[in-house]
């Protein structure tokens, strides 16, 4: 079976992939995996830099057709929100990761674009007191 | 920082008001996520070292809107200014994380519903993107980023009935926000 224009969101990042849906599962090459989302399969798990995850059903997370989405998720405790008559997949970070950085008390870095696209960081403006203000027009 | 669709959105209020700090927008809620924000105006004290010396609060800058939701700017802006001058009401570390609302992952599949319908809706693909913003409210109900920030998006208007019904909502839940101790003169 060939394999279906599919897309993995991650952080902000869409890669476009083949993947093979059959019998209501979504699954795609464990190099796919690794590109959109930075999580290879190893011998000890599946890694992301530093950090392995160990697997335990090594044989239901990745057979012959690649590596199985929502078992992906499911192993990682990540959350998945899928659209198979799409082809789109969102992998988002979990609370155990959300809570525990919060926790921290250092403040979340992040880059967003200004009202001309010209971007800022927040660690641009250490050394100064900042008031982060989320507002809306809504 | 605007949690809106787009810079056009934004840009009404930022040239009437002439900020001269950066004012940044924020369609992808790339900050709602990670700051655990679930409702505007949230705002967050952050001091030089880059530590959060206040967590997520509702605050006002102005008496706008009062008459509506009850809290006054003069106290928020008051301690604001003594922080500024002197480090004034930062508060230690065990007393800012006891004020956090940390979210669930429940709200965190939200989040990643969110992000999916945000990317069909930029496709084109309304009625798919429409399915995701949906499950995204229903699994996290009070957030007001997700359920009242997608209705422009939507082509609902964010101060119709829809914003009513979901006020009354809110309401009868108790009006669940940020777990923070009110400000002197609050």
């Amino acid at each position: 079976m060939a394999g279906e224009a599919f897309t993995l969101i991650e952080g902000g990042r869409a890669t476009p992939v083949e993947a093979r849906l059959a019998e209501g599962r979504v699954r795609v090459a464990e190099a796919d995996v690794e590109r959109a989302f930075g999580w290879k399969l190893a011998p000890q798990g599946l890694c992301k830099g530093p950090v392995c995850v160990p697997v335990r059903d090594r044989a239901g997370l990745a057979a012959e057709g690649g590596v199985d989405l929502e078992t992906l998720a499911e192993t990682l405790g990540l959350p998945l929100a899928l659209d198979r008559e799409e082809r789109v997949a969102v992998l988002g970070a979990s609370s155990a990761e959300r809570c525990g950085r919060l926790a921290s008390l250092e403040a979340p870095d992040f880059e967003l674009p200004d009202l001309a696209g010209r971007l800022h960081r927040l660690s641009d403006q250490r050394g100064k007191k900042v008031l982060l203000i989320a507002y809306a027009s809504w | 920082m605007a949690l809106d669709r787009s810079a056009d959105d934004a840009r009404p209020y930022v040239e009437r008001a002439h900020p001269t700090h950066p004012t940044l927008v924020d369609p992808e809620h790339v900050v709602a996520d990670l700051y655990g924000m679930i409702n505007v105006p949230t705002v967050v004290w952050i001091d030089e070292r880059g530590r959060i010396v206040r967590p997520n609060d509702a605050q006002f800058g102005t008496d706008t809107f009062t008459a509506f939701h009850g809290k006054k700017s003069a106290p928020f802006l008051a301690a604001l200014r003594a922080w500024v001058r002197d480090g004034r009401g930062a508060l230690a570390d065990s007393d800012a994380r006891a004020q956090q609302r940390l979210p669930s992952a429940e709200e965190q599949l939200a989040r990643a519903h969110f992000t999916l319908a945000w990317h069909l809706h930029q496709r084109g693909r309304t009625e798919a993107a429409e399915r995701h913003f949906l499950r995204a409210g229903e699994l996290s109900p009070h957030d007001w980023t997700i359920r009242r920030g997608s209705m422009p998006i939507r082509g609902i208007n964010p101060m119709g009935p829809q914003f009513f019904e979901l006020y009354k909502e809110w309401e009868a839940a108790g009006k669940p926000g940020y777990p923070t101790q009110p400000l002197e003169g609050e």
